[in-house]
């Protein structure tokens, strides 16, 4: 990492009897576009808080460029949070929420003055800053939390869920404008969400929390294409999986074969980590690397299958199919509609599920 | 057919809010007439008395006169208003002092031990007021639990004089009204989100900035409820300056009641409670009328 503005050392906070943040340690680039997921209880909302310094770590450290932060409380830290609730203070215009922060660093009222106005001008606003905040739109809410926070300039901002108390249609508008703000402002975000496909659009890397620890960090193509571990490959973005061992492994070309599929078909694999033969581990492959159709086609795919469609969901820019494969699995594959008139296989139809070897994944149990 | 059917509909759309409509009247009816009876005949009476004129031997003649009005403004009863205000108001801050770091701390327990705080707060009216302002006699008379403790502790040397001065009264009456300022005000803290709190120490506020510009505005109508309820009953109290004040100290409420029971002369006696009533409804319009004209300003860049 050349130039970390936060690191996290080895940070752990218990909560009662319970390991809440399990010796984490990351470093967030100068710029960066940085999110934490996880599902509710991964300890993300955890590691937020004590940067903020609303909680205090029982062991590990901070550091905001290459300087510790242990023992400074919230006001005096160089970093922003935007809460889950945004908090925006129902009491202030919209341009006092704003022009709180300078204020209470003692900056001067005509320097908050045009400050304000520019943030606000940022964050398109510039009409409503004599409005209160029970006046806005939820949208509208959530750029004056976003104006309050920048309009300090922090090392780094935290946001807390930042999108999701809004409905789907404004939370993908306001994706792609955080983004361009992060990128215009140029300071470091971390994103706590439990939602992984805004922090696969939002980030430029990402870190998969669960039970407190970290279990993988990477760019969202990497966390996507190449997960570590099961956990990961289920919870961001969906998975097919088939439990099993691997029966032969030769320079990263292995063979995989699972009792769960009854005619003891072996499927060809790409082993990359160290997965170790005979031992049982599972194979994953992602829904829209799965190609269906009615004959085998060899050239193309390494691997088929052959099973019966359950269930078809048209969801106008893909199909979604539930292939049973044998009586205990169940897999879904994504088509997506690439023309008008895509064929549509009706429940009942037998068809032969085919991909690639580099598609699938074998990840230990 | 058609058309027909429609405007039934409209018909049972329009029965059923009125129904429910009448439903609530009837609902309203005892809480209304209650107060009809007993509060607003009651004060009728009163008002009619104070423009009548007082017996010789104390009982009323239904003549019309404008005298007891005039003799309010003597320098005595002037004086006892002003010091009423004055005592109220004393009641009123201190309460105001003490009760909000008291409800700001019971907010931030455990629900268990807020719980037990505020059943320590409401225990005191379980028992009789006027026993408990006994036992405040027993505390700061001169020979009393106050000056022994301090005597013995060698704090002063000689006796504190307290009882029957008006800072005893002061003493009982913030005694008395304490739990009337907390409960609202730890109502209102208790619905504070912490987020605000944290929010404003996320923009730099130290401890002092977010109790004033994030704590108290949001905590407002707790504290003006409390303020009233507060101040208003003290104004008019009684029992308290009659007990730990003396001769010396009276209050408007002991002068009411000088003038109906020792004095006999109810129409001045109904006269004062008016004026009373009036001060305490114009302070509450007031407040009214003022703080949203304020508070629009406030919000002007």
């Amino acid at each position: 990492m050349a130039d970390p503005i936060l690191e996290l050392v080895s940070l752990v906070k218990r909560h009662g009897g319970v390991l809440a943040v399990d010796h984490v340690s990351f470093g967030i680039n100068r710029g960066e576009f940085f999110s934490i997921v996880g599902p509710s209880g991964a300890g993300k909302t955890s590691v937020l808080r004590m940067i903020a310094g609303f909680e205090s770590p029982d062991e590990g450290e901070i550091r905001i460029e290459g300087r510790s932060i242990r023992g400074i409380p919230p006001h005096r830290r160089p970093v922003n949070l935007i809460f889950q609730s945004y908090a925006l203070f129902p009491h202030l215009t919209v341009a006092e929420n704003v022009a709180f922060g300078p204020k209470m660093q003692g900056m001067a009222t005509g320097d908050i003055q045009s400050r304000v106005r520019d943030v606000l001008d940022m964050v398109k606003l510039t009409r409503k800053e004599t409005r209160l905040p029970a006046q806005l739109s939820g949208g509208e809410q959530q750029r004056v939390a976003i104006a309050r926070a920048l309009i300090n300039q922090p090392a780094v901002l935290l946001l807390d869920e930042p999108l999701s108390a809004l409905d789907q249609q404004l939370r993908q508008e306001m994706q792609g404008e955080l983004k361009a703000i992060q990128k215009r402002v140029g300071i470091s975000f971390v994103c706590v969400t439990h939602h992984q496909k805004e922090a696969l659009a939002l980030s430029d890397r990402l870190a998969v929390m669960h039970q407190g620890r970290v279990l993988q960090i990477g760019t969202p193509e990497e966390i996507y294409g190449n997960p570590d571990c099961r956990f990961i490959a289920q919870f961001v973005g969906n998975s097919n999986e088939l439990r099993g061992m691997l029966i032969a492994n030769e320079g990263g070309s292995g063979l995989f074969r699972s009792h769960d599929l009854e005619d003891g078909q072996s499927i060809r694999v790409h082993v990359s980590g160290d997965v170790e033969s005979h031992k049982p581990v599972a194979f994953v492959v992602r829904p829209e690397r799965l190609h269906l159709s009615e004959t085998i086609e060899r050239s193309a795919f390494e691997n088929s299958l052959q099973g019966r469609v359950e269930k078809v969901l048209y969801l106008g820019s893909e199909l979604q199919y539930t292939i049973q494969l044998s009586r205990s699995v169940q897999w879904t594959v994504q088509v997506s509609c690439l023309s008008g008139r895509q064929k549509v296989w009706p429940v009942g139809t037998t068809l032969f599920v085919q991909w690639q070897a580099q598609d699938g994944l074998v990840l230990p149990l | 057919m058609n058309q027909l059917s429609r405007s039934a509909e409209s018909l049972g759309d329009m029965g059923n809010p009125v129904s429910s409509h009448r439903m609530t009247y009837w609902l309203l009816t005892p809480g209304v007439l209650w107060s009809a009876v007993f509060l607003f005949i009651p004060l009728m009476v009163v008002g009619v008395i104070s423009f009548a004129t007082r017996g010789t031997y104390g009982g009323v003649i239904w003549q019309f006169s404008l005298e007891n009005y005039r003799d309010v403004w003597h320098v005595v009863y002037a004086r006892i208003f002003g010091q009423s205000l004055v005592l109220a108001s004393l009641t009123t801050i201190i309460c105001l002092v003490l009760g909000f770091p008291l409800a700001y701390y019971i907010v931030r327990l455990s629900p268990r031990w807020q719980a037990v705080w505020l059943i320590l707060i409401m225990i005191p009216f379980w028992t009789n007021f006027l026993v408990r302002t006994y036992a405040w006699m027993f505390i700061l008379r001169t020979e009393g639990l106050l000056n022994t403790l301090l005597l013995g502790l060698g704090v002063i040397t000689t006796p504190l004089d307290l009882l029957y001065t008006d800072k005893a009264v002061l003493i009982g009456l913030v005694y008395g009204y304490l739990p009337f300022m907390v409960l609202p005000l730890y109502a209102t803290l208790e619905r504070l989100d912490p987020a605000f709190v944290e929010a404003a120490q996320d923009l730099y506020a130290n401890q002092w900035s977010v109790f004033r510009r994030v704590v108290v505005p949001l905590t407002k109508p707790g504290i003006i409820a409390g303020c009233l309820l507060v101040f208003i009953p003290s104004l008019g109290a009684f029992l308290t300056p009659d007990l730990l004040g003396g001769a010396r100290n009276m209050m408007v409420g002991n002068l009411i009641q000088h003038e109906y029971l020792v004095a006999r002369d109810w129409p001045l006696g109904s006269a004062i409670s008016l004026i009373l009533l009036i001060i305490v409804i114009a302070a509450v319009v007031a407040y009214f009328f003022v703080e949203p004209i304020r508070s629009r300003q406030e919000l002007e860049p």
